[in-house]
């Protein structure tokens, strides 16, 4: 049986964890106890300021701490922290390119039972777009840990996006090497590439399987820095592969999808097909039957695959 | 106060108008009105209040000022350079692209800015967030700001007063730059966010009253901010946009308007008058 937690979790163990600097403020918007900063509350009190429901303030006096030397992690929804609060964090932590890491849970359909109003599909395009700010998905725990290791380590504007349902645990921890800005090279296949990020690397590899059963083998790359992204690994795929599926719960639009496109179109042209929310707002139900309704499972991913297969066959 | 000081504090505003104008003129656009009537709390805190020093401009222990209405940059600009944090020939490249002094404040840029602001609202929860870093790390620096009082129709400014009382933040001291006019007409008829200090008032804040062109007042109601102890103090500035040039006072439209050449000239003429004015007192 595969291990399963959600990166909510991980991410307040990670901040308890490598929480001990007196430079590390963590603030929550009265979610501290679903985003799971309260983890970090409990273990450094005096660091640890409830903002209340107040995200545009809590963005920007997130800001006016780093201007003073702190590392702040600010954490709400990602549906508030890059939708209600988006000029803040454009304006007052991009613009000045200070030290505020955006913890963001609850992204995607897999918040599930609350509905389209909390499950933001339109982070990864509103946050990659601003200058300066570095944009991590991360596909499991162990990459959480990591990814928040590395906002600590590094200067400038974080978003973390991370996720309320609880996903396999697809990385060792004991080996695992986070690179900012690499791409991972989940399995070495030619046949098709298949680029994903966030859960969906774990349906990916599941999509995999399926694939490798009908004697397809597809390169599957996961891609946990969305900005700034790996382009090395995704010219060679599609050099190598001659096409590219990319896989995000997040809309087709303006999220990975347009980003390895982005990449591909000016670098080497191969087809590459989104599979992702198509243009619509996600709704009330069980994760795993919204991923079914919206086509983010491995079944759906290994379909898509396969079409782009034959279509690359057919040139 | 001393007299002298007091004397110093009116010359430098003064000049500091000055400055504003030429700015504005140069660049041919940016912001007079509300630059002028910020200018006496402007020169009340870089040439007595605050704790700086132009040499270090990243200082940690210094204090802290966010200009939350940031379109009147020509206030703070002058007043940098007069205190020597930045040449005073820039000022004429003001707004200008082979410049640093953008229309609106960069940190980044411009030396002794501690935060860049322009997006209406946003400054005040800077400041907030200066003033809880201080509180944390057991520092003795002060912050300060300056709001519009059309800027207070934004409604994070009230999520950031609710802040600053609940972390009893006493080493806040905001200003509003009470001119009644904004950028479509009067406050009151735009979007009354009257009666200001009631609504201050209930929301934790102490506030002053003073008149904000009265150099006298502005330090007596910063020496009661600085003793007061467990909430942050509001100093409700009442003030007269365009304050100093004749023409430019009490006018809506001067509030985003650069002047024309003799415009220009006939503040500037003012504006010398009232400096030889304060030679002879």
């Amino acid at each position: 049986m595969v291990k399963k937690i959600a990166t909510r979790d991980a991410y307040g163990n990670a901040l308890v964890e490598f929480g001990s600097d007196n430079k590390i403020v963590v603030m929550d918007a009265d979610l501290s106890k679903s985003t799971k900063t309260e983890l970090f509350k409990k273990q450094y009190p005096e660091r640890f300021l409830n903002m209340g429901i107040a995200e545009a303030n809590m963005m920007t006096a997130a800001a006016g701490m780093a201007s003073c030397n702190k590392i702040v992690f600010a954490s709400t929804f990602a549906m508030f922290a890059s939708g209600r609060a988006y000029e803040q964090v454009r304006n007052s932590i991009c613009y000045p390119a200070l030290n505020v890491k955006i913890g963001a849970t609850h992204a995607g359909i897999t918040v599930g039972e609350d509905g389209a109003s909390h499950q933001t599909i339109e982070d990864i395009a509103l946050m990659r777009v601003l200058p300066n700010m570095t944009v991590i998905s991360p596909a499991d725990a162990v990459e959480t840990r990591a990814a928040v290791k590395t906002a600590i380590e590094t200067d400038g504007p974080f978003y973390i996006r991370l996720g309320r349902l609880a996903v396999p645990v697809i990385n060792d921890e004991n080996d695992y090497k986070f690179e900012l800005g690499k791409g991972v090279l989940v399995s070495e296949g030619a046949d098709v590439t298949i680029v994903c990020t966030g859960y969906m690397v774990s349906q990916t590899i599941e999509a995999g399987k399926l694939l490798e059963k009908e004697g397809i083998k597809p390169r599957i790359i996961n891609i946990h820095t969305i900005k700034p992204i790996d382009k090395d690994i995704l010219i060679k795929a599609a050099k190598e592969t001659g096409a590219i599926l990319t896989v995000e719960e997040h809309s087709i639009i303006g999220g990975l999808g347009s980003a390895v496109s982005e990449v591909i179109v000016e670098n080497c042209p191969v087809p590459v097909k989104r599979v992702g929310i198509n243009d619509k707002f996600g709704k009330s139900g069980k994760p795993d039957e919204l991923l079914v309704m919206y086509g983010l499972t491995p079944e759906n991913i290994a379909i898509k695959a396969k079409e782009l297969l034959e279509s690359k066959k057919n040139k | 106060m001393e007299i002298q000081k007091l004397k110093e504090l009116k010359r430098y505003a003064t000049i500091i108008r000055k400055d504003i104008i030429d700015q504005v003129y140069s660049a041919a656009a940016g912001h007079p009105g509300g630059s002028l009537s910020c200018a006496d709390i402007v020169s009340v805190l870089y040439f007595k209040e605050m704790r700086i020093d132009p040499k270090r401009p990243h200082w940690e222990d210094r204090d802290r000022f966010v200009l939350s209405k940031g379109h009147c940059s020509p206030a703070l600009y002058g007043a940098l350079a007069e205190r020597g944090f930045i040449p005073k020939e820039d000022l004429l490249k003001f707004r200008q692209a082979s410049s640093y002094l953008e229309g609106h404040p960069s940190m980044k840029l411009i030396p002794g800015v501690d935060m860049s602001t322009g997006s209406l609202g946003q400054g005040i929860s800077a400041a907030v967030g200066m003033a809880l870093a201080g509180k944390l790390d057991g520092k003795d620096y002060r912050v300060y700001s300056i709001l519009g009082d059309g800027e207070i129709e934004e409604g994070q400014v009230w999520e950031a007063l609710m802040c600053a009382a609940h972390y009893k933040l006493d080493n806040l001291t905001v200003f509003l730059d009470h001119n009644g006019l904004q950028i479509d007409g009067k406050i009151t008829d735009v979007l009354s966010p009257e009666p200001v200090k009631d609504k201050f008032e209930a929301f934790g804040l102490k506030v002053i009253v003073v008149n904000g062109h009265e150099h006298q007042q502005i330090v007596e109601a910063i020496d009661e901010a600085k003793k007061t102890k467990g909430k942050p103090v509001m100093i409700v500035a009442e003030t007269v946009k365009g304050k100093g040039v004749s023409f430019m006072e009490n006018e809506a439209g001067w509030h985003g308007t650069a002047p024309n050449k003799e415009q220009r000239d006939k503040a500037i003429a003012e504006l010398d008058d009232l400096l030889a004015k304060l030679e002879v007192e």
